[in-house]
C-alpha cells in the first residue's frame, strides 16, 4: 500500500497540464466546470452509445477520463443507464442493426436531453456512408444537438463538443 | 508444398508476406484441411468470392498458417447452388466465418452443424446476398428484426441473464446470454453482428487510396496493423517493393500501437479488478504516448500513416531522439508499476485462476495472438514469419502457459518491454532517407495478400484489384478466432468476473462485424 501511495505521489497531479499545447484545454475545462455547475447543479450524466463505430472514437472518449483531461473531476460522469442521463454521446455511423437500440436509448433518456454525435462517422457517415447495412450519420436516426468532426476527434474536441451542447441547454 | 505427408502443387505469390496459392477440388478442400490440422497448422481466415462476372462461378478461399508460409487454397464452386464442404468439424473457428459467408454471399457449408444466421439480424432478407456482385451496394431493405435462437440450458435453478447490445460502459455493442446457476456461469453464448455496416461491399470499386482509408478503419485500435496489411496486399498485387526506411517507420508505428493498447488494457484490467490506481497510472502513460504519436505520425493513433507504397511522412532527427528517451522512461515506469501490481495480493487474487483457457483447449479451439500466447500457443508472425524489418531486429516471443487473466496481463507486460526494445533497435538501424518510388499502374486482374502481427494477433488482408481499382477485399481480425474461446473461458467463473475476463481478451467487435 505504501508503495502505491508513493507512486501516486511521485506521478503527482498531471491534470494541470503544461501551458502549451494545453492552454486551450484549460479554457475548455474551466468553462465546462462552470456550465456543469450552472446548468446541471454540478453533475452532468452522460450515456455513451456506440451505434457502429470502428472503435477509434471510443478510445478517445476513454482518454477524456484520464488524469490529463479528468472529465470526472468536472462533475461529468458516464452512467450505465439512459434513464440517468442528461446527454447521449453517440459514435459511429448508425448500423441498421443498432438503429432500434439507439432509438430506444434515446426514448428512455428523460427530457430535456442532449445528443452529441462524435466523429466524422457520427457527423456524416464517414468512410462507411450509407448502404444496405448502414444508416449513415446519427441525425438520420435521432435528433442531434452538436456534431463533433474528427476521425477520431481528440479528447479536447470531444470535451469542447460536450461544452457546446450544454451551453445551449435551457 | 509438402504438408506432413500431403503433397500439393502450389504457386508462390509475390509480396512481403511469404504465401503460396493452390486450387483444390471438393475432396482436396477437406484433405488439405486435415493435412494442415495434422501438421499443426492453423486456420487464419475463410472468405468467399463471386466471380460469375468473370466467367466463373462462386468460390471459397481459405488461408492456413504453416511454418513455411501462408497457404491460400481456392475452391471454385458451381453457380447454383453454391455449396462447399464444412471446415468447422476440423477447425472450430471456421463456424462463424462460414455463417457470415452464407449471410453475405449465400455460399453454404455442407455438413455444418450450426446454420443460424450470424451477421444478418434482419437488415436484409434471408434470400438477398449483399456481397454478390449483382446486388447493388445501396439496396435498401426494411429492417425486420429476427429473434436469435439462443441455445437454452434447462435444469433446476438455471436462469438466463441477457446483456446488451448496449453495454454499461464505453464499449462496443454486442449481446451476451449467460445461463447461470447461483452466480456460476454454466453457459455463455455471444451474439455479435450489431455493428455490421457493409465494409466488404463498400470496398468494391474504390480507388486504392480510398480503400486504404477504409481498411485503416476496420478496427480503430489496430489501425496501423490494418493499414500495413492492406498496403502489403496492394504492394504484393502490384509486385512493388517499398523502400527500407518505409518498412522501418511502419514497424515503429506498429510497435507503438502495441504499446499504446497494452498500456490501456493493463489500466482497465486493474480497474475491473477494483484497483483504480492502475487505470490512473496506465492511462497517464498512454496519454503521453499518444501525444508523442501525434508529433511523430501526425495522428494520435497513427491512422493513415501507412499508405500503399510507403508512409505518409517522415521523422525529424529531434523526434527520433525524443522517441528513444521516451521508450527508456516508459520502460522504467512500466517495470515499476509491474512490481507494484505483482505485490498486490488483493489484485493477484482476482487475476489468478480467473478465466482460464488451458493450452490444450487453446490449441483445440484455435486461440490465436496475444491471448493464444498466454495459453501456450507460441506463435508470433514477427518471430516465425518475419517480414522486413522484423527479420533484422530479432524480436523475442513472449508467452505464458497459465492461460488466466494474470497470464494475459503478464504477456502484455512482457510485450510492452519487448516492443520498447524493438523501438530502440529500429531506431539504431533506421535506414537513410530515400526518394520513394510511385506505385506502378495495375493492369488486369491482380491478387495480393498482407499479413501483420497486430497487438491483438494476426491481421490478414486479401485483396483483388481489377484495372487498378479494388474488386474485393477481405479483412480478417484475430477476434474471429478468439471470441468463441471467451465463451469457454468464463465457464465455472462467476458473472461479476465477466467484465474482467472479457477485458483481458479485449476483442474487437468492429473487426468481426465488418
Ligand atoms: S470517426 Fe473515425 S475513429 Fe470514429 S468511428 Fe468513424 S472511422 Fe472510427
Amino acid at each position: 500500500m505504501i508503495r502505491i501511495l508513493r507512486q501516486v505521489a511521485r506521478a503527482g497531479l498531471v491534470t494541470e497540464a503544461p501551458p502549451d499545447p494545453d492552454e486551450a484545454l484549460r479554457g475548455v475545462r474551466e468553462q465546462l466546470e462552470k456550465e456543469v455547475l450552472r446548468s446541471f447543479a454540478g453533475a452532468l450524466a452522460i450515456r455513451h452509445v456506440d451505434a457502429g463505430s470502428c472503435n477509434g472514437c471510443e478510445l478517445e472518449i476513454h482518454a477524456c477520463s484520464n488524469p490529463y483531461y479528468n472529465l470526472e473531476g468536472l462533475g461529468i460522469r458516464f452512467v450505465a443507464s439512459p434513464r440517468h442521463a442528461d446527454l447521449l454521446l453517440v459514435t459511429g455511423p448508425v448500423s441498421k442493426h443498432m438503429e432500434e437500440a439507439l432509438r430506444r436509448t434515446y426514448d428512455a433518456t428523460p427530457d430535456p436531453k442532449l445528443v452529441v454525435a462524435i466523429g466524422d462517422c457520427g457527423c456524416t457517415g464517414g468512410v462507411f456512408g450509407e448502404n444496405y447495412a448502414s444508416r449513415g450519420r446519427v441525425s438520420n436516426v435521432i435528433p442531434v444537438d452538436v456534431a463533433v468532426p474528427g476521425c477520431p476527434p481528440t479528447p479536447h474536441a470531444i470535451m469542447q463538443g460536450i461544452l457546446t451542447a450544454i451551453t445551449r441547454a435551457p | 508444398m509438402q504438408i506432413g505427408s500431403f503433397d500439393i502443387a502450389t504457386e508462390t505469390l509475390p509480396g512481403a508476406a511469404k504465401a503460396e496459392r493452390c486450387v483444390v477440388d471438393f475432396l482436396g478442400w477437406l484433405e488439405l484441411a486435415q493435412a494442415v490440422a495434422a501438421a499443426d497448422g492453423h486456420l487464419v481466415a475463410i472468405w468467399g468470392v463471386d466471380d460469375r462476372d468473370r466467367g466463373r462461378g462462386f468460390g471459397v478461399r481459405v488461408a492456413y498458417g504453416l511454418p513455411e508460409a501462408l497457404l491460400i487454397a481456392e475452391l471454385p464452386l458451381a453457380s447454383e447452388p453454391p455449396v462447399y464442404p464444412d471446415l468447422a468439424a476440423t477447425f472450430p473457428a471456421a463456424d462463424r466465418m462460414q455463417r457470415a459467408m452464407f449471410d453475405l454471399l449465400g455460399l453454404q457449408p455442407l455438413g455444418a452443424e450450426d446454420d443460424r444466421a450470424w451477421l444478418r439480424h434482419g437488415a436484409w432478407p434471408r434470400d438477398v446476398y449483399p456481397l454478390r456482385r449483382t446486388t447493388p451496394v445501396d439496396t435498401d431493405h426494411v429492417m425486420v428484426p429476427e429473434v436469435y435462437p439462443f441455445v437454452s440450458v434447462t435444469g433446476e435453478g438455471v436462469h438466463e441473464i441477457p446483456v446488451g447490445p448496449v453495454h454499461a460502459g464505453t464499449i462496443e455493442p454486442g449481446h451476451f446470454r449467460f445461463s447461470i446457476i447461483g452466480e456460476r456461469v454454466l453457459r455463455l453464448e455471444e451474439h455479435l453482428g450489431y455493428k455490421h455496416k457493409g465494409i466488404e461491399k463498400r470496398f468494391e470499386g474504390l480507388a486504392i487510396p480510398d480503400a486504404a482509408r477504409l481498411a485503416a478503419r476496420v478496427s480503430g485500435d489496430s489501425t496501423v496493423a490494418y493499414g500495413w496489411a492492406f498496403a502489403m496486399a496492394v504492394e504484393a498485387a502490384l509486385d512493388h517493393r517499398v523502400r527500407e526506411r518505409a518498412a522501418w517507420l511502419r514497424a515503429l508505428a506498429l510497435e507503438r500501437e502495441r504499446v499504446a493498447n497494452h498500456l490501456g488494457d493493463l489500466g482497465f484490467i486493474g480497474n475491473d479488478a477494483g484497483l483504480g490506481f492502475a487505470l490512473a497510472q496506465f492511462s497517464r502513460l498512454r496519454e503521453n504516448w499518444l501525444r508523442s504519436n501525434a508529433a511523430l505520425f501526425g495522428h494520435r493513433l497513427a491512422m493513415d500513416f501507412v499508405v500503399p507504397g510507403g508512409v505518409a511522412g517522415d521523422m525529424e532527427d529531434q523526434v527520433e531522439r525524443d522517441m528513444r528517451l521516451q521508450a527508456r522512461d516508459v520502460e522504467v515506469e512500466v517495470l515499476h508499476l509491474r512490481s507494484l501490481l505483482d505485490d498486490h495480493a488483493g489484485l493477484q487474487d482476482r487475476l489468478r485462476r480467473c478465466g482460464v483457457v488451458t493450452p490444450e483447449l487453446a490449441r483445440r479451439l484455435g486461440l490465436t495472438g496475444l491471448a493464444g500466447r498466454a495459453s501456450g500457443v507460441a506463435r508470433d508472425l514477427r518471430v516465425q514469419s518475419p517480414t522486413a524489418p522484423y527479420d533484422r531486429i530479432g524480436p523475442r516471443l513472449c508467452g505464458a502457459t497459465d492461460g488466466d487473466v494474470a497470464a494475459r496481463a503478464a504477456v502484455r507486460f512482457d510485450e510492452i518491454v519487448e516492443s520498447l526494445h524493438l523501438i530502440q533497435r529500429l531506431l539504431d538501424t533506421l535506414p537513410p532517407r530515400e526518394e520513394s518510388t510511385p506505385l506502378p499502374d495495375a493492369k488486369g486482374h491482380r491478387f495480393g495478400v498482407g499479413r501483420v502481427e497486430g497487438w491483438r494477433g494476426e491481421v490478414l488482408v486479401a485483396l483483388e484489384l481489377d484495372e487498378g481499382a479494388v474488386r474485393r477485399v477481405h479483412p480478417h481480425d484475430p477476434s474471429w478466432q478468439n471470441w468463441p474461446v471467451l465463451e469457454h473461458a468464463i465457464l465455472g467463473n462467476i458473472v461479476p468476473d465477466f467484465p474482467l475476463i472479457n477485458k483481458s481478451f479485449n476483442l474487437s467487435y468492429a473487426g468481426v462485424d465488418l
